[in-house]
């Protein structure tokens, strides 16, 4: 079963090289983190050693960067009618949906594995505390990840990757929103404090702040995690329903 | 001889259309079946019934003994499937591709290469084993779709339009390859060519609006028409069964 998920994760992980997308990809995401880090993030000028500017932009770089990613997963398939080809081999159809994902993941895990030089530069100039800098690459890591569900999921109820890209947008948007303090406010004014609570709970900025943060807390792992799951299943579920259409 | 394909009254409604009306199919070992039928008659959405792609609205589908719906992975691995149009990853070279099949075959090793090779041999991909799929054209497409189904060596073969787009040579080179195979497998074939249910088939089904209306050998077939017709005998039957144009054909 994992060797099945495997042979898919290897043609989705290579595909992604065969096109100029994985090299524009990675040039894009590292310019623009080092953009935000350096110049937007004042990384000098706050005289601290952490790579806390560093982390802070990425789930506004994600937002845009990661849908690119996804969005080719399941709409390309049906594109180019290769998921009819796809779906008549002898796969189960969970080990296409995680095969492709982890395909994605290390595909982003790359990118990010890329920006080893700034964890570098901090430890050269000063002494962070490296434990908390690992903690926020595992949570820019998880929510990479959950965005990439979102998205995966996404590109499975349509043919087309524009539409595929415009709605993961969207919708990894309002997962960060609910954790905005506007919107907090707005709930704040009326609602129960459950449902404050709640919402902002449902946020992957608030979950991934923590860690950044150094907190590793089981909650934010599972929260990630729960996305996940959540989103992958739903891509089954979209890809087997479409059988019976 | 013994069973291979059997479906047992298939439909499937797409919404307000009834697109397959409870089609019966059995298919022996020895046999390639012809499957006929004017464009939108329901062939292809048959064949995706019977490769598990899309689920029947009502009946089942057996390959090999085993139901589709209920055994999908076990149907999977005994049947090669060329899906309508030959799809095809554009930026992948012919030799990955069929090492990507094999690997998704549970092949490894030399194994794997000794089936990918014998794939290449069997439908002359040699010229073309490093070039990218974009780069190819219509007929090695489907030269490739025909080696990626017969991988696994497979009991049971649908190929859905296999000789669309060849020339006449790679035409009668595929033809010459599906007589070979069929003798000691099962294999349906769907085509908009008569000639080719001459060419090949031991069989003839026509489909029209979801219905079975015709099966039966080639010969049966011709025998179908009137004596006073000569040429494009096949044609005629096919015309008469399919429209209400033909004095007697079914509307």
């Amino acid at each position: 079963m994992i060797a099945r998920t495997l042979v898919i994760a290897r043609r989705e992980f290579a595909a992604y090289f065969a096109t100029p997308l994985a090299a524009v990809f990675l040039v894009i995401f590292l310019f623009l983190a080092g953009l935000f880090t350096f110049n937007i993030g004042s990384f000098y000028e706050r005289g601290q050693a952490d790579l806390r500017p560093f982390f802070q932009f990425h789930p506004w770089l994600f937002l845009f960067l990661v849908p690119a990613v996804s969005m080719r997963l399941w709409a390309e398939e049906r594109r180019t009618g290769t998921i009819e080809l796809l779906t008549t081999l002898p796969f189960r159809l969970g080990e296409l949906v995680v095969g492709k994902f982890l395909a994605a993941w290390g595909f982003t895990l790359v990118a990010l594995a890329l920006t080893v030089p700034t964890w570098i530069t901090v430890n050269w100039l000063g002494e962070p505390d490296n434990g908390v800098i690992l903690c926020g690459y595992v949570g820019s890591a998880l929510m990479a990840g959950a965005f990439l569900a979102v998205g995966a999921c996404i590109s499975s109820t349509s043919k087309s990757q524009v539409i595929a890209f415009v709605s993961c947008v969207v919708a990894c948007f309002l997962l960060l929103l609910t954790g905005f303090p506007a919107v907090q406010d707005f709930f704040n004014g009326w609602a129960p404090r459950a449902v404050v609570e709640a919402v902002s709970s449902m946020s992957v900025l608030t979950h991934f702040d923590s860690m950044v943060r150094g907190v590793l807390d089981a909650r934010d792992l599972l929260y990630f995690i729960s996305v996940m799951v959540a989103f992958l299943f739903m891509n089954a579920l979209l890809i087997d329903w479409k059988k019976a259409l | 001889m013994s069973l291979l394909v059997e479906t047992r009254d298939l439909h499937k409604r797409f919404g307000g259309i009834h697109a397959v009306r409870g089609v019966n199919l059995r298919v022996q070992r020895g046999e390639v079946l012809g499957f006929l039928g004017p464009n939108g008659a329901g062939k292809t959405t048959t064949m995706r019934m019977i490769t598990g792609f899309l689920e029947p609205t009502d009946g089942s589908a057996w390959v090999d003994g085993v139901n589709v719906a209920l055994d999908p992975l076990r149907a999977k691995s005994r049947m090669g499937y060329l899906p309508e149009g030959a799809p095809c990853y554009p930026d992948m070279r012919v030799e990955e591709f069929l090492s990507f099949i094999a690997r998704a075959r549970g092949y490894r090793g030399t194994e794997l290469k000794a089936r990918v090779e014998r794939a290449i041999m069997s439908v002359n991909l040699t010229l073309v084993r490093r070039q990218t799929f974009e780069t190819l054209s219509k007929g090695y497409r489907r030269r490739t779709g025909i080696a990626q189904s017969l991988l696994h060596d497979p009991p049971v073969l649908i190929l859905d339009e296999p000789t669309d787009g060849l020339d006449p040579n790679q035409k009668f080179e595929v033809r010459s390859l599906i007589r070979q195979l069929g003798k000691d497998r099962a294999i349906i074939l769907s085509t908009h060519l008569l000639e080719e249910v001459e060419a090949v088939c031991t069989r003839a089904v026509i489909i029209n609006r979801g219905t079975v209306v015709f099966d039966g050998t080639p010969a049966e077939m011709d025998a179908k028409a009137p004596a006073s017709i000569k040429v494009n005998r096949l044609d005629h039957v096919f015309r008469e069964l399919t429209t209400g144009d033909v004095p007697g054909g079914k509307p």
